[in-house]
């Protein structure tokens, strides 16, 4: 990887993306790549605004803080574009030239305007249905984020499969401390497996579903995405 | 680091409950081998602290520090702390921690923003009284409306409370600043207390990389025996002149106990520089100090000056930097020496005063070369392209644009 790239997250608090930006940085870090993440949110609530950011690059990332012009937009829930639960208005404010949004949904959420705007800045929108493949493969809505992770490694290669597998089981696979609302999410995703390793196979399955599905949607458009 | 014969102290060498053992500063920070980890700075708080032979802790809610004093009972719980125990408020925690460490113990605690004011006059109670208490203060907006987003405009409020204070600009030096702390602020000859500070969520939420020292080597366990003054004694200094306070003579005697007293304070401050200058290998750091434009400042301020730094260098710029590591002490003949060949000086800063910027003109000579900003406040991000941009910006109205471009 030749320069940085800057990924945001925008979603919807209890949806993870807080836990994908950590998983996607962390992955990075795996593979000898730089990389910081943080968080930003206001008091910890479901449904409320949730943002987090990730930096990878080749070399120390000192850039911290909300991510003010990304390359890489992705939208973990509808909401966040026709409510404007989101830090910024539009959701895409600020992104780069050639850069990508990608949104958990499968019915296009944009207005004439905002298609105009980003085809002027050659942004390309892709969609994927985040939440109904999380149901279909891990069984439960809450591995939304494995998904959104699974299309951005895949779309952007940003970091490979193996590293994600690593990332997951530092995540999942020991004892994690978080605030009060994530270790209560940790503890209601646990209990919907009947052990952790399976808990770890399945988002790891979604993850893969994704990624593979964004690869393949990458070699039919010719993508190449223009931040590697 | 004083003589630890026959007073109970157990010594260098010597392993505590958990197999960990008592180990020289200097050879821990400098001579051990150092392991990697992708951390967040609460988890990075929680490591040092795991390495500090910390005696008591008192910790309350607060965001950005609840993770952190929570993971502290997770230690306590696993037997690396001492004692631990939850405040009924941040002033009563401040209190809690000023009796165990009048007793003797090495003390931590964490808080932020609204609980920093909470809890303020406890901070030059503890500098008066010479406890070598530690706090982290992961600083995040006071003003309303209510955020709880980072913003340094905490420090200010702290500056003359007669506490060092340490900004760390990442998890790296917020680990090695909560060990090296302890090791400065328990000097008999400085023993003051160390506020550690780290920008809420900057650091405290972002994951990092961090160097970590070996987990089986601590800290020496505290000497309360080689404190300045007598540990819980009604009868002599501190306790004495608050129980029995001078004060209450109204003569003259009394204006100049209380002078003299915060005077030493103020000496104990300008003796921990030695002792500082040599674990954190000095109160700044330095880059292209022969540039004419320099970026000077503390905290995530300064790693946001680095990535504008690279913006500018990309475009074939040369822009120098400045890192000032503690806040008091303050670097006063160090900032002088290293921005004396600047001809702009820039401290962008994440509040909306700028008392950093006012502490660096009353510093230096001709100071009309500072700019104060870029400027924001209540937990905005400061992205490099808008340094950039406001430096530019300013050198325009300054008319001496040809200055940087050629």
């Amino acid at each position: 990887m030749k320069t940085r790239m800057n990924i945001r997250m925008s979603g919807l608090g209890g949806q993870g993306v807080v836990t994908s930006a950590h998983i996607m940085a962390m992955a990075a870090s795996k593979e000898n790549k730089f990389a910081i993440s943080n968080p930003f949110f206001g008091a910890e609530k479901r449904m409320a605004p949730a943002e987090s950011y990730v930096r990878i690059g080749p070399e120390r990332i000192y850039d911290r803080g909300e991510l003010v012009y990304p390359h890489i937009v992705m939208i973990f829930h509808p909401q966040v574009i026709t409510m404007g639960k989101s830090y910024t208005m539009p959701f895409f404010s600020g992104i780069k030239q050639n850069g990508i949004v990608i949104i958990n949904d499968d019915i296009d959420l944009l207005s004439d305007t905002e298609k105009e705007e980003l085809e002027k800045l050659n942004v390309l929108v892709y969609y994927v249905p985040a939440t109904k493949m999380a149901h279909d493969i891990a069984g439960t809505e809450l591995s939304t984020n494995m998904a959104m992770i699974g299309s951005v490694a895949g779309l952007t290669q940003v970091v490979g499969m193996e590293a994600l597998d690593l990332a997951l089981q530092d995540r999942f696979g020991k004892k994690y401390v978080a605030s009060g609302g994530t270790a209560t999410l940790d503890e209601a995703i646990k209990k919907k497996f009947a052990k952790k390793e399976m808990l770890l196979q399945k988002n790891l399955d979604t993850i893969k579903v994704a990624y593979d599905q964004a690869i393949d949607f990458a070699k039919t458009r010719h993508f190449v995405s223009e931040n590697m | 680091m004083g003589n630890y014969e026959g007073n109970g102290i157990p010594p260098i060498g010597s392993v505590n409950k958990k197999g960990q053992v008592y180990t020289d500063p200097n050879e821990l920070f400098f001579l051990s081998p150092r392991t990697q980890a992708f951390l967040t700075g609460s988890e990075v708080i929680k490591e040092a602290v795991k390495r500090a032979s910390v005696d008591f802790s008192v910790a309350y809610p607060i965001t950005p520090q609840s993770e952190a004093s929570s993971l502290v009972g997770e230690l306590y719980a696993d037997g690396y702390v001492g004692d631990y125990m939850r405040g009924e408020s941040e002033f009563a925690v401040m209190g809690q921690c000023a009796g165990g460490a009048f007793g003797g113990a090495r003390v931590f605690t964490t808080t932020a923003g609204p609980g920093t004011l909470r809890a303020f006059e406890n901070f030059p109670m503890w500098a008066g009284s010479r406890l070598p208490i530690q706090v982290v203060f992961t600083v995040r907006g006071v003003n309303s409306p209510l955020s709880i987003q980072p913003d340094t405009l905490e420090i200010a409020f702290m500056l003359e409370t007669g506490m060092l204070l340490w900004h760390a600009e990442t998890a790296q030096d917020l680990y090695d600043y909560i060990l090296k702390g302890y090791i400065v602020a328990e000097k008999p000859e400085v023993h003051l207390p160390i506020g550690v500070i780290c920008d809420g969520f900057f650091v405290t939420h972002t994951k990092d990389m961090v160097m970590l020292t070996p987990e089986n080597k601590v800290l020496p366990h505290y000497n309360p025996y080689a404190s300045p003054v007598t540990c819980m004694d009604m009868e002599s200094p501190p306790v004495r002149l608050m129980r029995d306070p001078f004060v209450m003579k109204s003569n003259y005697i009394s204006y100049m106990t209380h002078a003299s007293w915060q005077l030493e304070i103020r000496a104990a401050i300008e003796r921990s520089r030695k002792h500082t200058i040599q674990l954190l290998d000095g109160l700044i750091e330095v880059e292209n100090p022969d540039a004419d434009i320099l970026i000077v400042g503390s905290g995530t301020a300064v790693s946001q000056g680095r990535e504008a730094i690279r913006l500018f260098r990309d475009q074939g710029m040369k822009v120098g930097l400045v890192k000032i590591k503690t806040i008091r002490p303050f670097p006063y003949e160090e900032i002088k020496q290293a921005t004396k060949n600047a001809q702009h000086i820039f401290v962008p800063e994440f509040n909306i005063a700028g008392w950093l910027a006012r502490e660096i003109k009353a510093t230096i000579e001709r100071n009309e070369r500072v700019i104060a900003g870029p400027h924001v406040a209540g937990g905005m991000t400061m992205p490099p392209e808008v340094i950039v941009e406001e430096i530019e910006k300013s050198l325009a109205l300054r008319g001496k644009k040809e200055v940087i471009h050629g």
